[in-house]
């Protein structure tokens, strides 16, 4: 009797413990997507160090918890938002190799997911501006392929329109840029963002406000 | 009683554990104690940690117990846990990173050579070589602007550091090219015959080359072609001098891709707008033609096919200088083909095998004349090379590698002077092997030897090569190369004479090189000794010396001023060589002391316009004046060399084919440029060598049209 009483008591315990990790988990992760919005606004004033304190972050979550895809998918993100703004051309491909790592990693536990995807053509955007003149057409076909791989993985996933939209919308029109078929596509993002759910409460979720952001640019 | 204890410890161990928090903090620095910044320190198997500061400085707090890992990371350095005990309070700790030795390993050959690819780490990028101002697209030319290579502008080829022109050979993919270059006219310079777009990687050796190539005394230009294409594509181009049309096709699958490309230049027009110096007979027109093919055999294969076909004619005639009054006439008919046929394999874990195959003739039917005066001589030369090379290499543990390779050429040299022939064959075999040994993590060598048997020479000689590269820090390294070089004679003193030997040159170079994406200085200072070389005063033999030795510098800032790219190359050149009928060792005519470029590039997005200015200078170079006595031989010199070329490329897009304009000119200030004299035999009267004309206009417009997006077009409508 004292025996089974035991067990069933550290059996409470352990499942309390577990349901507990799994709060921890989603409270970490808030936090530090929280912060990284925050991080945002800085390194659009040039300010790219609180990118990489989140992308450390996120890698210590996702170290931790070993068979989660989402840690290492903002990790990434926050490698590849750096590499797009920081100024020392230098590290633009030390940062997204780091970020490719973190995006292979999460592929690992989340194969044929469209975000990663299109992250991976985030990641191809942002060697281009090592040396646009050389880069530009090799990694715009990348990106450009990729987003098709996403979509097809992935029909809803507004992001896919967004980026496929900001791809058209900051190239230059004589590199095959095109500002009217960017505006389609933003507002098709829109759509897609409206009836958009994800998966749970810390899986990808942005881009709605910054698609409005970017259509408002262009009236 | 018994049950509530234990229920109330089980219950409360975990809030026990919660409430004790330790606070960790310390310093990361590396070995030489700098502290490192953005190292990110994590509390094994928890979340716990956090990323250090500025100053390699961390704090944080903790809820984990005990005695835990502590597990330290940053890029480019090796990953450490040290333990740490975690009972609560303060616990610091000293962290010291060592750099990971793979970023370290990343050392290159680099002594004496400068590349242009679109891998990292490359001095110039393939655009570069199609952008200069005042190259017209032309490798040799562009090649020009870089340090080592002199201003030549009477002659064909790149004279390097001292050498010839003969002394430069190009390579295509392994292979050598017999005629890269369209034959050459008396005193005037012909472009090479190979488009900049063929390829993806430049490199320009200006000596301490490998091994793998052979049979070049000064200079290696190293050329790789395209691999598959990212997409179909087809283009047109329509210029003041000529038409071009091309087509890339990839299959669905994206294994192999074909390509047709076609273009016919006639100078007539031009000619007749913008006078030139020498009078035309027949104005210059060329039909160029060429075919590729490539297919990807495996995930780690690719076979490529080259073929082409040109003919082209020219003829002029300029006032005779042996006889005054009358007319000196040139005309040319050139018949060319080259082939080259690749195959690159991984056949195992270990081994690469390089496979390629090249047939290539070039003919050319020249007729010379004093008009009016003297029997018109014809000139009738006839060059054929067909070649084999293998090339096998594998790695030897993670950074060093081995290659052993063969060279077998079959050349025939015919040449007609009116009924007269001198024709021979030349059988060339070459063997080479070479090792590159990672001798300590910053530190690699190459050493290597070819041996060289050709039968017209009936000699066999062996050329040691080895060279190290020493990394200094992430983006700076040195370099030093020593080689010996071993070249056949010109055709046409083998052709007279078959008891020559080869000429030899040995080079010694120190680099120091510091590579950054945006921006790269090098300096290089190199000595090359001449041995061999061919003296035909008073008898031909191979009795003729020289040396070269330098100093050389190149910056390249593209960081400093937005949307500008410049670089600078400045040479100094030491040089002296008693050969041929020189009667004694003195500075050849083509070789200028201090030579000095400047290239400009500046992108203005508001008019989708790049513009390029390339500025060279050169002193004078050194003259025969048959009048001066001996003692004063090549003793005077031309006036220095100035010239300024300008370029402008404006990008749009009409009917979505993407579309160049190209405007460019080619000494925009009309300087009068001298490369040389040349005296009647009689010492009584000169010509000065110049250009045909002081500039050299092109406007063309060029479109390409993307088939993808073609069809993306019509699907959306």
């Amino acid at each position: 009797m004292k025996r089974i009483f035991l067990s069933l008591m550290l059996c409470g315990s352990i499942a309390a413990v577990n349901a507990q990790d799994n709060s921890k988990f989603e409270a970490a992760m808030k936090k530090n997507i929280d912060q990284l919005d925050s991080a945002h606004a800085k390194i659009m004033t040039g300010d790219a160090t609180l990118m990489e304190a989140e992308a450390n972050a996120f890698e210590r979550i996702g170290n931790a918890e070993k068979d989660k895809w989402q840690p290492y998918y903002y990790a990434a993100y926050a490698q590849v938002m750096e590499a797009m703004f920081i100024k020392d051309k230098d590290k633009v491909d030390g940062l997204a190799d780091k970020a490719t790592v973190n995006v292979e990693k999460a592929e690992a536990f989340s194969p044929n997911n469209s975000e990663l995807t299109c992250l991976r053509s985030l990641i191809a955007v942002s060697r281009i501006s090592v040396d646009p003149m050389t880069r530009g057409a090799q990694y715009g076909m990348e990106s450009a392929t990729l987003l098709e791989k996403a979509k097809s993985q992935n029909p809803e996933n507004p992001r896919v329109y967004m980026m496929q939209g900001q791809n058209l919308y900051f190239t230059p029109a004589e590199f095959g840029g095109d500002k009217e078929k960017a505006k389609e596509l933003f507002q098709l993002a829109l759509q897609k963002f409206a009836s958009f759910k994800p998966a749970t409460s810390v899986d990808p979720a942005w881009g709605e406000a910054y698609t409005k952001k970017l259509l408002g640019t262009m009236k | 009683m018994k049950h509530l204890l234990l229920l109330l410890t089980t219950g409360l161990l975990p809030i026990l554990a919660h409430a004790q928090t330790t606070t960790v903090s310390g310093q990361v620095t590396d070995s030489k104690k700098h502290p490192l910044t953005g190292v990110n320190i994590a509390v094994q198997e928890s979340y716990d940690g956090t990323t250090s500061g500025k100053d390699g400085r961390f704090t944080f707090t903790t809820t984990e117990t005990g005695d835990k890992f502590l597990l330290v990371s940053l890029s480019g350095y090796q990953d450490l846990q040290i333990k740490v005990s975690l009972h609560g309070g303060n616990e610091s700790v000293q962290l010291v990173m060592k750099q990971s030795a793979n970023d370290l390993r990343l050392v290159t050959i680099s002594a004496g050579a400068i590349e242009a690819s679109s891998k990292t780490n490359t001095v110039l990028k393939p655009l570069d070589i199609v952008t200069t101002a005042g190259a017209n697209a032309d490798i040799a030319s562009a090649i020009k602007t870089l340090p080592g290579a002199q201003q030549i502008g009477d002659k064909t080829g790149l004279f390097v550091r001292g050498g010839t022109g003969y002394e430069t050979q190009t390579y295509i993919d392994g292979l050598l090219v017999r005629n890269p270059f369209f034959t050459e006219m008396p005193d005037l310079p012909s472009r090479g015959r190979f488009s900049p777009f063929l390829f993806k990687g430049t490199t320009f050796s200006s000596g301490g080359y490998s091994a793998a190539y052979g049979q070049a005394l000064s200079s290696a230009l190293i050329l790789e072609s395209n691999d598959l294409p990212d997409r179909s594509s087809s283009s047109v181009g329509i210029s003041t001098v000529g038409v071009n049309l091309g087509l890339q096709e990839l299959s669905k699958d994206k294994k192999s891709s074909y390509g047709v490309e076609a273009d016919y230049t006639n100078l007539a027009p031009y000619f007749k707008l913008v006078p030139q110096d020498r009078a035309t007979t027949i104005y210059p027109a060329f039909w160029n033609g060429s075919v590729n093919y490539r297919l990807k055999t495996s995930r780690t294969g690719i076979l490529k096919f080259y073929g082409y076909l040109n003919t082209n004619k020219l003829g002029f005639t300029r006032e005779s200088l042996e006889y005054p009054g009358y007319l000196e006439l040139f005309e040319l008919h050139n018949k060319s083909v080259y082939t080259n046929l690749t195959w690159k394999e991984r056949i195992d874990d270990h081994w690469r095998v390089d496979l390629g195959v090249s047939y290539s003739t070039n003919h050319d039917k020249i007729k010379l004349d004093t008009i009016n005066k003297r029997e018109p001589v014809n000139v009738n030369n006839r060059s054929d090379l067909s070649q084999v090379h293998v090339a096998f290499s594998r790695s030897l543990g993670s950074f060093s590698s081995l290659k052993l390779g063969a060279d077998y050429q079959y050349a025939l040299e015919n040449s007609g002077y009116n009924q007269y022939h001198m024709n021979y064959a030349d059988h060339y075999t070459a063997l080479f092997a070479e090792s590159e040994i990672s001798l300590a993590p910053r530190l690699l060598a190459r050493v290597g030897g070819r041996a060289e048997h050709s039968t017209v020479l009936d000699k066999t000689v062996l050329a040691p090569r080895a060279s190290m590269g020493y990394k200094l820090d992430q983006y700076s390294q040195l370099s030093v190369a020593y080689g010996e070089y071993y070249q056949k004679p010109e055709p046409d003193f083998i052709r007279w004479d078959h008891n020559l030997d080869y000429m030899r040159a040995t080079h010694y170079i120190a680099t120091y090189q510091k590579i950054a994406t945006n921006y790269t200085f090098r300096a290089e200072v190199f000595y090359k000794k001449y041995h061999g070389l061919v003296k035909t005063v008073p008898d031909t033999t191979n009795g003729g010396t020289g040396y070269a030795r330098g100093a050389e510098i190149f910056w390249r800032d593209k960081r400093t001023f937005r949307n500008v790219d410049y670089w600078v190359s400045y040479s100094y050149l030491d040089t002296h060589r008693q050969y041929l009928d020189f009667p004694k060792s003195v500075q050849p005519n083509f070789a200028a002391t201090h030579t000095l470029s400047v290239v400009y590039k500046q992108y203005v997005p508001k008019i989708k316009t790049s513009f390029g200015l390339t500025y060279s200078f050169a002193t004078g170079r050194p003259y025969f004046n048959p009048n001066m006595p001996v003692s004063e031989f090549m003793s005077q010199h031309t006036k220095p060399y100035n010239t300024l070329g300008f370029s402008a490329n404006y990008l749009t897009t009409i009917r979505k084919a993407f579309t160049v304009f190209v405007l460019s000119v080619t000494n925009v200030t009309g300087n009068n440029l001298v490369y040389n004299y040349n005296y009647s035999s009689d010492g009584m009267r000169r010509q000065e060598v110049t250009p045909n004309a002081p500039r050299f206009f092109f406007l063309g417009m060029f479109m390409s049209f993307g088939i993808d997006r073609r069809q993306e077009v019509i699907d959306n409508q």
